[in-house]
């Protein structure tokens, strides 16, 4: 790719972490997203919408971010396809049934929201929305105020292949990139190649999003999103690219999307590559877990997401009285 | 004395100093020009944008949400339609997440018609602003209401329009801020910035205007009277007091009320008012359909409805696509002061 231009040698294929701790928490992340599927048909949410097949490269872009609130930490704007990250940044399972459920103990939005819109104040997650786009032309925003306050924090704003045709993609990379006011941000597109039914290929001349960056002057580069230890390595590069030198990167990650757009087209598996199977048949073949310990491992996240499902189930829904608290603060 | 640009100026002049502002930003907001209406020269924390609105709205809420205390500017208010989702993300941010993002953000813009301005210079927002639950809106016509209101939407824990009449931008008026010199002369050569070549490293002095602020949500009784109310803001709020003050001569007694915050709006004020003089109107320039007015004669009517001694009544532009350039056009789109005088006698003359 020359979007590498520039940039020191890579650790190409060489992961960035230990693979049994990936593995587990994209297990754990996976059997997450498969218990919020099954809450829809079991009359115990209302809508499913979430990112399994993201794992491999959400949970070592999660387990990468400097994780705190105020501008000396990294701020997050993210799409609803993003639980891995937050699996990875340590959000208890139940509290992503709490939301999936509406509960009043929802502690993203007090189930006010879908899942998977998540709302992190410690963690500068900033509240996640149903719009495509909108995220993009915020984050400039908190990464003029990381670069102002000084240190390597970074703003990091992902978003999916359909969501790059709204114009707030083009107006992230403009504002991250304004000559001699370059901001650090990590522009991230996961392109699962798909815009709820609509193909990519029928709608998307342009064959490389990332590539709309460089005419920017923005380095750019793609990933297989399937691949943990490729991705691990590849978000490892571009963390330390942007943290170092508090410039903008825009990097692309081709995933999988295995359960369809949302509970809306059924939310039933689908057949596309498995990044959870393809690290689990690795790290097997290469001696580090054996199938043994791979189904004791998701048996037991199974069997969590579970029991924090019975748990919820008797939590109290949102009292209506409390409609009108926080539309104002103060 | 002061202009409506003047008092801006001076008001964001003290946000930076003293309140902690850090951004003041826009399309053409930092030098050289200092903005279109001159409204942002002189001023340290400015800075120029690319010509992109959502980009504007979108870094004003990242700034916010990363604990900057920011000030956008949307250049005309007909430019800001197309950030209608981010206007209504920043109204949403602190419900949605159950008080964890409030957004305290000023986003001002100039509204309205009377300067020729044509389809995309005139419009009018009251309507749409006030269908943003989560904004406060504000929407001053005198240069001390714009000085002290400015001074509470910066510091307010939530975002705030605010919205300026621009054909009032640079009227004279009768009104002296507090500590402002007394010769406007001398005020202009402290703070309006000099044409050409001296402009360059010109530096404003300030005035030491005293502490003051217009709470938001409170409206302000521009001339009294016993007979009707006339409830209006922005550009009409001058146009309504001169024509209310020639029917005095008539035997009409009308009573303006200039609300200048539409959202939260004084209704008590109107309340009060109303239930003294049995008749009411409101006057605005918005498209008369689905106007904010017919949300304030909604909420007169059900509370007032036994005092009213004649149909309440809205006095609007007329529901056309846009301001027409010509100035017959412009004249019958939007309301004139003989409009107003003639709506007002009308309603003094009417019986329940």
């Amino acid at each position: 790719m020359d979007s590498l231009r520039g940039l020191p040698p890579g650790h190409a294929g060489q992961p960035a972490l230990d693979p049994v701790l990936l593995y587990r928490l994209m297990a754990k992340s996976r059997a997450l997203e498969e218990r919020l599927v099954k809450m829809t048909k079991s009359a115990d949410g209302y809508f499913w919408i979430g990112g399994p097949g993201e794992e491999a490269f959400n949970v070592p872009l999660g387990l990468l971010i400097k994780k705190g609130r105020g501008p000396a930490f990294d701020f997050l704007h993210l799409h609803y396809r993003s639980s891995a990250i937050l699996t990875a940044m340590g959000m208890p399972m139940i509290d992503a049934i709490r939301q999936m459920a509406s509960r009043a103990t929802d502690p993203f939005s007090g189930g006010r929201n879908f899942v998977g819109h998540f709302a992190v104040r410690d963690w500068n997650v900033v509240p996640v929305t149903s719009p495509i786009e909108t995220q993009y032309a915020i984050a400039p925003g908190t990464a003029l105020a990381q670069l102002r306050h000084g240190g390597d924090a970074i703003t990091i704003v992902n978003g999916g292949d359909a969501g790059t045709a709204e114009g707030d993609f083009a107006t992230c990379l403009n504002w991250v990139s304004r000559p001699g006011r370059e901001l650090p941000c990590l522009v991230i597109v996961t392109n699962n190649h798909w815009g709820i039914s609509t193909a990519f290929d029928e709608v998307h001349g342009d064959r490389l999003i990332a590539r709309r960056a460089g005419g920017f002057g923005i380095r750019w580069d793609t990933v297989d999103g399937n691949d943990a230890f490729a991705a691990s390595a590849k978000l490892a590069e571009v963390f330390d690219y942007v943290r170092r030198t508090r410039k903008p990167f825009c990097l692309e990650a081709y995933v999988s999307r295995l359960h369809g757009h949302s509970s809306s087209s059924g939310g039933a598996r689908v057949e596309e590559p498995d990044c959870l199977a393809l690290l689990e048949a690795r790290l097997i073949r290469d001696g580090r877990l054996t199938a043994a310990l791979a189904t004791e491992i998701r048996e037991a996240y199974a069997a969590e997401a579970l029991a924090a499902l019975e748990k919820v189930r008797g939590e109290p829904i949102p009292d209506p009285r409390t409609i009108h608290d926080h539309v104002y603060a103060g | 004395m002061a202009t409506i640009a003047q008092a801006l100026r001076m008001a964001l002049h003290k946000g930076e100093a003293e309140l902690g502002v850090t951004d003041i930003f826009g399309e053409d907001v930092g030098p050289p020009l200092g903005g279109v209406f001159t409204c942002t020269q002189g001023l340290k924390n400015t800075w120029n944008t690319p010509l992109d609105e959502r980009g504007i709205i979108g870094t004003a809420m990242g700034l916010a949400l990363a604990g900057q205390r920011v000030v956008a500017e949307i250049q005309f208010v007909d430019y800001i339609y197309n950030t209608i989702d981010l206007l209504k993300l920043a109204g949403n941010s602190c419900w949605s997440s159950m008080g964890q993002f409030p957004l305290p953000m000023v986003v001002m813009s100039p509204v309205g018609s009377g300067i020729h301005g044509s389809l995309y210079h005139s419009h009018s927002f009251d309507a749409l602003a006030t269908h943003l639950p989560g904004w406060k809106v504000v929407l001053p016509s005198t240069p001390s209401d714009v000085y002290g209101l400015m001074i509470s939407a910066i510091k307010d824990p939530n975002p705030v329009l605010f919205l300026y009449p621009k054909a009032l931008i640079r009227a004279p008026s009768k009104e002296r801020l507090p500590g402002e010199p007394e010769d406007p002369k001398v005020l202009s050569k402290l703070i309006d910035a000099p044409l050409g070549e001296a402009r360059k490293g010109w530096e404003p002095s300030w005035p030491a205007i005293e502490p003051f602020e217009i709470p938001i949500g409170v409206a302000k009784v521009l001339k009294p009277g016993q007979q009707l109310t006339v409830a209006t803001y922005g550009r009409m709020a001058p146009i309504c007091q001169a024509a209310a003050e020639r029917l005095e001569g008539e035997g009409i007694s009308a009573e303006v009320i200039d609300l200048r915050s539409l959202y939260p709006y004084d209704e008590a004020a109107l309340i009060q008012s109303v239930k003294k003089t049995r008749r009411f109107i409101v006057v605005n320039e918005d498209t008369e359909v689905t106007n904010f007015g017919e949300h304030l004669l909604r909420k007169i009517t059900e509370a007032c409805f036994y005092d009213l001694e004649a149909p309440p009544r809205l006095l609007a532009g007329l529901n056309s696509p846009g301001i027409g350039l010509a100035w017959p056009l412009e004249e019958a789109q939007v309301p004139q002061e003989r409009h107003v005088e003639a709506e007002l006698r009308a309603l003094a003359a009417l019986s329940a």
